[in-house]
């Protein structure tokens, strides 16, 4: 009866996104208005159904309900009950059903709680989230339903790809998800402001915590899902420009590049056209990505369903959708006034600049990852693009971009003299030229990028510090903290990036236990191994026992585990984080003579890219609790004044 | 009129998106990668012997008229290991076999040949894996056939296992 109730959910959710669209088109032709009243509750009810939907799925998981088919596929009774919870979203059928819950619930969101903007424009919002969700409920219901049932019903389930039962992994999903979804509340934004002719001021103090909202959450999951791959996959990587990773980046590089733009058009009336492109541009990459990861047509170790016919329908849909906004756009937004204009110095300059290398950083990343099946397509040649192309053409533009972004937050508004900022960044420039010397001369032979990287990471960070000089820190707005803290977050994280690729340090040795290996300043020694088991696995773990100096030792082991469910062999590496970085100890294949291939990394600061990722959310939430406490204030005063 | 075409722009390019990978979706999808090399010379490149006593190697070893086959193997790779009898048995019927020797130590060299034979002529060392990556090798082992002209005319990925050692000996015999 469940999974009826979660069908039936599903098809409601789905007519009532049809109603939605149809009332907020009749609710834009004149005397229409009225119509909100009823569109908002529509949005509401839509949302929850959803939500009743997924949660339905999530209880034939727990229950291991093996009648249902996606059940069976990808589930076991002897799985730990975490991963039977996140199985529900650990294939294809389930992550797209969560991926429609949180479009509709982010919709309802909007209905509940968005009263600054136009009414017009917030009913043209509303139709365009329901004619997204509309196009995905189908797609759910005739190609991917995940409620089928299955006859007869299996004795036992299949459990699921143990590379996926892991904490971390259960939440990456849904963390990156929100951000990967909730973006699609600027995409809708943008259409109808588009219809409604409404691009300005208010328009994008309307959107911004919205945009802000997401962004945290893409952060979030693209440094959680960092820091998986760095420890699951046990090849000491932490950035692998693996497609599924590119499908991540490039919404978060288009919402960063929109999160920079849309507070220039909310403070200074600049950037209309930009703002709403790139608004677009944010969500239809989110699209794009997850029709690449759906469809299978890029080769990923994050391709679980490879199915033509259904990429055929999400690519039909994006025709539409995508397709569907840019006309609009093109249609639109001459009709849009040019917004103000302002000189080149200026803090608007500096954000122009900031969001044309984030484009470019974005064209890159998006070239790099189609350019296979481009070649392919043209001439029937198989290739891939690896690391050195996204390294070496993406790395420079970022190290500009960083610098940019630390001098852009010292100029004043609209216009600012070149001389008074360079009287304002002395001191990181300063800093920048000490940390030049100090690393040229302690490590000198680094890489050209790891020594800009780890000079640069000095400068802007004490840059990005250097708004918060000669304020009452009691009185600085929450949103400038959050500025700052999200500046300095990129600094520490550059500096973890540039110190990892200057300074590992790796051996790799076929090892007798008793034997003792030196990597970087550490001193390992493995004792031997001895088989473990968990609950729905085996493995042979490693003892090894580092020391540095004449420190403490500790214990690491690393473990080659066996799943038995499905049969399937995992690396689960053993890291220890020391304060200045991380030995990270991997073991592969015995031989016949009982010696071990084990991989050992020491890693300085290598924490730092996590941690400095973490900074940037961090300072994101910061922005949106100081933004929505100051929206929430200004209307007060507003009415106050009134009475 | 210009400002209308830039307009136009972001469609123009989610159209040739959609071109692109609509004729991707239904290419058959045959998976299966042969390497961008064949049919191309050697990289250039100069590897410093990897043991005391024994020559380096070098592209220009390739070009002396006689074709070849070179290994890429470490000591600390178990698969190679396992091939190291079929590289004997090659060896021994006269094929002769160059080594490339990825992040390695004279030390562990010399236990792994010692314990595992040593087929080698030549054994180069290729500490920062930068000769194995231009040669389109992914991972070790690896082996090319290479002919008297330094043109690489077969790839062989991952250990050799005795019923692989026909179809090298083939490209051998068949890159005099």
């Amino acid at each position: 009866m469940i999974a009826e109730g979660g069908l039936a959910a599903l098809w409601l959710a789905a007519a009532l996104s049809l109603l939605q669209l149809f009332l907020g088109a009749a609710a834009l032709r004149p005397g229409g208005e009225t119509l909100l009243r009823i569109v908002r509750p529509v949005a509401v009810a839509q949302g929850v159904l959803a939500a009743v939907a997924f949660l339905a799925l999530i209880w034939l998981f727990l229950r291991t309900d093996l009648s249902v088919e996606l059940v069976a596929a990808n589930s076991h009774s002897a799985k730990p009950w975490l991963y039977k919870f996140a199985g529900a979203w650990g294939n294809h059928e389930g992550s797209m059903l969560l991926w429609i819950t949180i479009l509709a619930v982010a919709g309802a969101a909007v209905a509940l709680l968005e009263r600054r903007l136009r009414q017009d424009t917030l009913i043209a919002t509303l139709a365009a989230q329901a004619a997204i969700g509309l196009g995905f409920y189908v797609f759910l219901l005739f190609a991917s339903n995940p409620f089928t049932r299955l006859s007869p019903t299996p004795v036992e389930g299949n459990g699921l790809n143990p590379l996926l039962q892991d904490p971390g992994l259960a939440f990456h999903p849904p963390t990156l998800y929100f951000g990967y979804v909730g973006i699609s509340i600027a995409f809708s934004f943008a259409v109808g402001a588009l219809v409604t002719r409404d691009v300005g001021p208010a328009f994008a103090r309307a959107m911004r915590p919205w945009v802000l909202a997401a962004w945290i959450f893409l952060t979030l999951g693209i440094t959680a899902g960092s820091y998986w791959a760095y420890y699951e996959l046990g090849w000491g990587g932490w950035w692998f420009w693996d497609p599924v990773e590119n499908a991540s980046l490039m919404p978060w590089l288009a919402a960063t590049a929109l999160l920079h733009s849309v507070t220039v058009l909310a403070t200074r009336d600049g950037l209309r056209a930009w703002t709403v492109m790139l608004a677009v541009v944010a969500f239809s990459m989110s699209m794009i990505g997850t029709f690449l990861v759906r469809s299978g047509i890029l080769t990923s170790v994050h391709a679980f369903a490879v199915d033509p016919q259904r990429g055929a329908f999400i690519l039909v849909l994006l025709l539409f959708y995508i397709g569907g906004a840019l006309a609009l756009f093109g249609l639109r937004i001459g009709t849009v006034k040019e917004g103000s204009r302002f000189d080149f110095v200026s803090r608007e300059g500096a954000l122009v600049v900031n969001n044309l290398l984030l484009s470019a950083i974005l064209g890159i990343v998006f070239v790099g990852t189609l350019y296979p099946l481009a070649v392919e397509a043209v001439t029937g040649e198989k290739l891939s693009v690896g690391p050195p192309y996204f390294n070496s053409a993406a790395g420079p533009i970022a190290l500009l971009l960083v610098t940019v972004m630390g001098m852009g937050a010292l100029l004043r508004w609209r216009r600012d003299d070149l001389g008074a900022l360079v009287r304002r960044i002395a001191v990181p420039i300063l800093i920048c030229a000490a940390a030049l010397l100090l690393v040229v001369l302690l490590a000198p032979g680094i890489g050209v990028l790891p020594l800009l990287g780890l000079t640069l990471a000095a400068g802007v960070g004490a840059a990005s510090l250097a708004p918060l000089w000669k304020r009452n820190l009691r009185r600085t707005p929450l949103f400038i903290w959050g500025m700052v803290v999200a500046h300095f977050g990129i600094a520490v994280s550059l500096a973890g990036m540039a110190s990892e690729s200057a300074f590992t340090r790796e051996t790799l040795v076929a090892a007798q236990p008793g034997q003792v290996m030196n990597v970087g300043p550490w001193s390992v020694r493995f004792a031997g191994v001895e088989p473990v088991a968990g609950p729905n696995w085996t493995a042979i773990e490693a003892r090894l026992t580092a020391r540095r100096g004449g420190g403490g030792s500790f214990e690491l082991r690393p473990q080659a585990r066996m799943f038995s469910s499905p049969p399937t062999p995992t690396s689960e590496a053993a890291i220890a984080t020391v304060w200045n970085g991380q030995l990270y100890v991997a073991i592969g294949e015995p031989d016949e003579q009982g010696r071990w291939q084990l991989r050992l990394w020491w890693k300085p600061w290598v924490t730092l890219i996590w941690l400095g990722g973490g900074l940037v959310a961090l300072g994101g939430l910061l922005a949106l609790i100081g933004r929505l406490r100051r929206e929430h204030r200004i209307p007060a005063r507003t009415e106050e004044a009134i009475a | 009129m210009k400002r209308r075409l830039i307009l136009w722009a972001p469609l123009i390019v989610f159209a040739l998106f959609v071109v692109v990978v609509a004729v991707g979706l239904y290419a058959p999808a045959d998976r299966a990668i042969q390497s961008q090399l064949i049919g191309q010379p050697v990289p250039e490149f100069a590897l410093a012997p990897a043991l005391p006593g024994r020559p380096g190697l070098s592209s220009s070893d390739f070009r002396r008229g006689e074709p070849r086959v070179v290994n890429i193997f470490a000591s600390w790779c178990i698969p190679c290991r396992a091939e190291a009898p079929q590289l004997a048995e090659l060896e021994r019927r006269g094929v002769p076999i160059d080594g490339i020797a990825v992040r390695d130590r004279p030390q562990d060299l010399l236990a792994f040949l010692a314990a595992w034979g040593d087929p080698f002529r030549t054994i180069g060392a290729d500490n920062d894996r930068r000769v194995q990556l231009e040669l389109g090798s992914a991972g070790v082992p690896e082996t090319f056939v290479i002919d008297g002209n330094g043109i690489i005319r077969h790839q062989h990925i991952g250990a050799i296992n005795p019923q692989d050692v026909p179809a090298i000996i083939a490209a051998y015999e068949a890159a005099r």
